[in-house]
């Protein structure tokens, strides 16, 4: 990895102490949440439909009910009927309907895709309540699937749904037809710039539904107290959002509802919404005993919310010295079964790091009969980049511009408009191009035949949102930060070490916890790549804040004005007689004499994260006997804003890197003809392993984000937007090949190479 | 427990229990839900993922994968008892040390067929690592440094012994 230049005078950001929480991981005493216990603990199971389509005539429980060491069986008819119900507050833990929401985890009337529950069984433990789920007699009336976009699009299919809520997931979309909704963005005045450019390339692509993939499966355990009070232990990015969803969805008052986030095992925008968790609770209410209900592999690619499948056209056009003049983008993205897919996050990250004066792109999503797709790290951005980075390198080479100087010569910068018609905000962008073309690997030559080299460049948004942390400062000199963001990879120490820059103490006498949500106050979800950021400024404010305090009691405990106590890295001094001075721990020994611990507060709700930038490089070999395509070396720049904690950022760059491998070469949801899901085990479902992966060298940059104290930029995400559309342009120079579908498995490469030999 | 169970004697990290179990069960099951040894974690319970691995008279096994019935009378490692808590086993530390993992879900199942692995070879090559680690999936990191910290785990065996 390589270091940036720790060119600012900071104290603790930029080191990389060792997390925490780190021990209890190791050790294998962090507590999951399957690994909750309680007393007279029951266990959940549910019936998954086995169609993708179809009306439920009747549910027969009685032969579960009857079964010994059954407790209660649910069905669509326990849960609350609800309107629809879409959030307006800044903060909502979902754009959903939350009807939609509903009924995605509990089917009434009909099930709309392969896996969506149908009932639930409560028993003395998880063997007994899978038998007696299988127990549960559903009798169907099968209905014919829609499973493809175009399909879903032909005006001849029926409607999936009599009615629906247009998706509005960062972007607002209107309904266009029977089972779809869109958006369009214009920028630019040239109507003519298609037919008037000296070189224009259209593509269409085509991507598959794939899955975050996280390895802990959903698990959740919920208490409902006599006193009405419901207690829900979950692994989850957002602990406020699920008490949210579960608080409309169960009608039940939010000030009755304490979610308890345990550790989580991965996330990756799969782990904010709720599925099996209002099932759980009904069943606790039901049987007055804690239920815990736990998801099996099958079920978390079954029935949780995986990535759409994309089919997207792009046109671009430039001049023949290769400026880009115009581009015009048609996404069509699945919804799955019920609409808010990530098509508008989408739209917004599809062109935004070129400038491009005249751009139209117009975002639809469809709606079939597949899970309910959701966000997954750069939310829709994975297809777009891959179908964009590889029309920007044919339309280099048609040019004839080397596609690396093609990207430099069209970068966007600071002050350019944007196709939302904003002007770009300060971001890196020509300074990471120009840090790949410095770099030894884009220096070095190939070093066999059938290798080729290939690069793309992201951007991505991120978001702001609400953050809350408390802070108290002990009277031993340590502290504590309690922060409402659950930690997904090791955020408790970047926020600890953004404490103790501020504080002027060491990053070890700093302690964070993630806290429920009768613990601390609101704070929206860990997604978005915005916890570091976010909550990091919540943290800041804190710790000013109790610098301030101890400012106030060091002049009561000199006996002199508050604005004569100067603060200077963790110590304090008296203005008026400098020879006056206590550290940050002899003042904290004094705090017990002068009114007792300080417990400060931060809360911060920033418009967004700053922009994420990425390029990655790449270097394959094609086998042309198999179609296989093996990686020989691999770098990813970054723009990081300020790595506060430059493992951890190489550490996001690696696994975002990973993650868009796994997209790029192997991964995708395969279907039968009437709808089923073929590949539900990490067999089928082919996730990159330790062989599958060179090392991912990283390199980090550093402009800093003019909107966070620390110029913090949100890292999570954009890493996983290159690697496809960076290794299909590294296998065209190997091998003469242009992919324009994903997964660029073996067969579908092979099959490309002998049509290209034909 | 039904008619079916069956009485299972077996040694775990050095303390012998006694635990009725079904012949249904895995061994997965009789450490997470019997023993409430937890630090082995479910991931597909079908030996895809290796969260679940533990060592079994001396040889790495995917635990989600061997009945509870099977392992009557076994010594059985798991990472609960790599480390007393107040020194942790050189794999733990270079886990630690390399940032070898980010949710950490993963790692007790990737430390436990590492310390298989190192057993036999204290040296082995990157290329040696990642092949063995190739049954253990870790989603957060790319591997990269997961392949480090055990390499330094090797080293640092290998060096404690000279």
């Amino acid at each position: 990895m390589s270091e940036p230049n720790n060119r600012r005078p900071y104290r603790v950001l930029g080191t990389t102490p060792l997390r925490e929480d780190g021990v209890e991981k190791v050790m294998g005493q962090a507590r999951f949440a399957d690994d909750v216990f309680l007393p007279r603990m029951l266990h959940a199971a549910v019936v998954r439909s086995p169609h993708a389509h179809a009306k439920i005539r009747k549910i027969s429980t009685h032969k579960a009910t009857a079964m010994p060491g059954v407790f209660a069986v649910l069905t669509g008819s326990d849960f609350p009927t609800l309107e629809p119900t879409i959030l307006s507050h800044s903060d909502a833990s979902t754009t959903d309907d939350l009807k939609d929401i509903s009924e995605n985890c509990m089917a009434r009337d009909r099930v709309l895709y392969d896996g969506h529950v149908v009932a639930a069984v409560a028993a003395l433990s998880r063997h007994v309540a899978q038998q007696a789920a299988e127990a549960i007699d559903v009798e169907y009336e099968i209905l014919a699937p829609i499973l493809d976009i175009e399909e879903a699009l032909n005006e001849e299919t029926p409607a999936l749904h009599e009615d629906f809520t247009p998706g509005q997931f960062v972007l607002q979309t209107k309904k266009a037809s029977a089972n779809a909704s869109g958006f369009e963005m214009n920028i630019g005045e040239d109507q003519d710039a298609f037919s008037t450019a000296e070189v224009v390339v259209e593509k269409r692509y085509r991507t598959r539904c794939v899955h975050q993939g996280y390895i802990e499966p959903h698990a959740v355990t919920v208490q409902w107290g006599s006193d009405g009070i419901m207690t829900v232990w979950t692994c989850t990015q957002g602990h406020f959002a699920i008490r949210e969803q579960l608080s409309i969805v169960l009608q039940h008052p939010l000030s009755k509802i304490k979610v308890i986030p345990t550790e989580v095992g991965g996330g990756f925008g799969g782990k904010d919404l709720i599925y099996v968790e209002p099932a759980a609770a009904l069943l606790a209410k039901k049987t007055g005993c804690p239920v815990k209900m736990v998801m099996s592999r099958a079920e978390t690619l079954r029935g949780t919310g995986p990535s759409p499948g994309a089919v997207i056209n792009v046109r671009l056009a430039s001049d023949k010295k290769g400026t880009l003049l115009a581009a015009d983008l048609e996404l069509l993205y699945e919804a799955g079964a019920y609409p808010g897919g990530p098509v508008g996050s989408a739209g917004l990250a599809a062109t935004s790091r070129y400038k491009i004066s005249n751009q139209t792109i117009r975002g639809v999503e469809v709606l079939l009969n597949k899970p309910k797709m959701k966000q997954y790290r750069a939310p829709g951005g994975v297809p777009v980049n891959f179908a964009v980075e590889s029309t920007i390198d044919i339309l280099a080479s048609k040019v004839g511009i080397d596609p690396l100087d093609f990207r430099l010569k069209n970068a966007m910068a600071e002050g350019d408009r944007m196709v939302t018609g904003l002007p770009c905000p300060k971001i890196g962008g020509r300074e990471l191009l120009e840090a790949v073309r410095d770099h030894s690997h884009y220096r070095t030559p190939l070093s066999g035949p059938r290798q080729g080299r290939g690069m793309a460049y992201a951007l991505w948004f991120g978001a702001g949102k609400t953050s809350s942390v408390s802070m108290t400062v002990h009277g031993d000199g340590s502290v504590l930060l309690n922060v409402g963001t659950p930690d997904l990879s090791g955020t408790r120490l970047t926020l600890s070490m953004q404490a103790a820059e501020v504080l002027g103490i060491d990053v070890a006498e700093v302690s964070a916890r993630v806290l429920d949500t009768d613990s601390i106050a609101f704070s929206y979800k860990t997604v978005a790549s915005r916890t570091t950021h976010s909550t990091g400024i919540a943290v800041y404010q804190a710790a000013n804040n109790a610098l301030r305090e101890m400012a106030r009691r060091a002049a009561v405990y000199w006996d002199i004005e508050e604005s004569s106590v100067a603060i200077t890295r963790g110590s304090f001094s008296d203005l008026g007689n400098p020879s006056r001075c206590l550290s940050f721990l002899e003042l904290a020994k004094l705090l017990e004499k002068l009114g007792g611990p300080i417990t400060v507060y931060g809360n911060a709700s920033p418009g967004s994260n700053g922009c994420q930038l990425a390029a990655h490089l790449v270097d394959v070999e094609v086998e042309v006997d198999t179609g296989k395509i093996n990686l020989l070396r691999y770098t990813a720049f970054q723009d990081a804003g300020n790595a506060i904690h430059p493992d951890y950022v190489s550490g996001q760059m690696q696994g975002g890197a990973a993650q868009g491998v796994g997209w790029a070469l192997n991964e995708a949801y395969f279907y039968s003809e009437d709808g089923k899901l073929l590949n539900t085990s990490l067999l089928d479902y082919r996730m990159p392993t330790a062989v599958d992966l060179p090392d991912i060298e990283t390199v980090i940059l550093e402009t800093p984000n003019p909107n966070h104290p620390f110029g913090v930029r949100g890292v999570g995400e954009v890493p996983i937007m290159p690697p496809a559309g960076a290794i299909a342009n590294a296998l065209y120079n190997a091998a003469g090949i242009r992919m324009t579908e994903l997964p660029m498995s073996p067969g579908t490469v092979l099959e490309k190479i002998k049509e290209n030999i034909d | 427990m039904s008619e079916y169970s069956r009485r299972v004697q077996v040694t775990i990290n050095a303390r012998e229990h006694e635990i009725d179990c079904e012949p249904r069960q895995s061994l997965l099951e009789l450490l997470r839900d019997g023993l409430q040894l937890t630090g082995s974690k479910e991931g597909c319970n079908d030996g895809n993922c290796g969260a679940c691995a533990v060592i079994l008279e001396g040889k790495c096994v995917l635990s989600c994968c061997v009945l509870a019935v099977e392992v009557d009378g076994a010594i059985i490692e798991t990472i609960e008892g790599l480390s007393d808590g107040l020194e942790l086993h050189p794999l733990q530390s270079a886990f630690l040390q390399e940032t070898a993992l980010q949710c950490g879900y993963c790692t007790p199942g990737l430390i436990m067929a590492a310390k298989d692995l190192l057993s036999h070879e204290p040296n082995p090559s990157e290329s040696r690592i990642r092949h063995w680690l190739a049954n253990n999936l870790c989603r957060c990191t790319g591997y990269d440094r997961i392949i480090k910290a055990v390499k330094k785990a090797g080293e640092t065996i290998a060096a404690s012994h000279e």
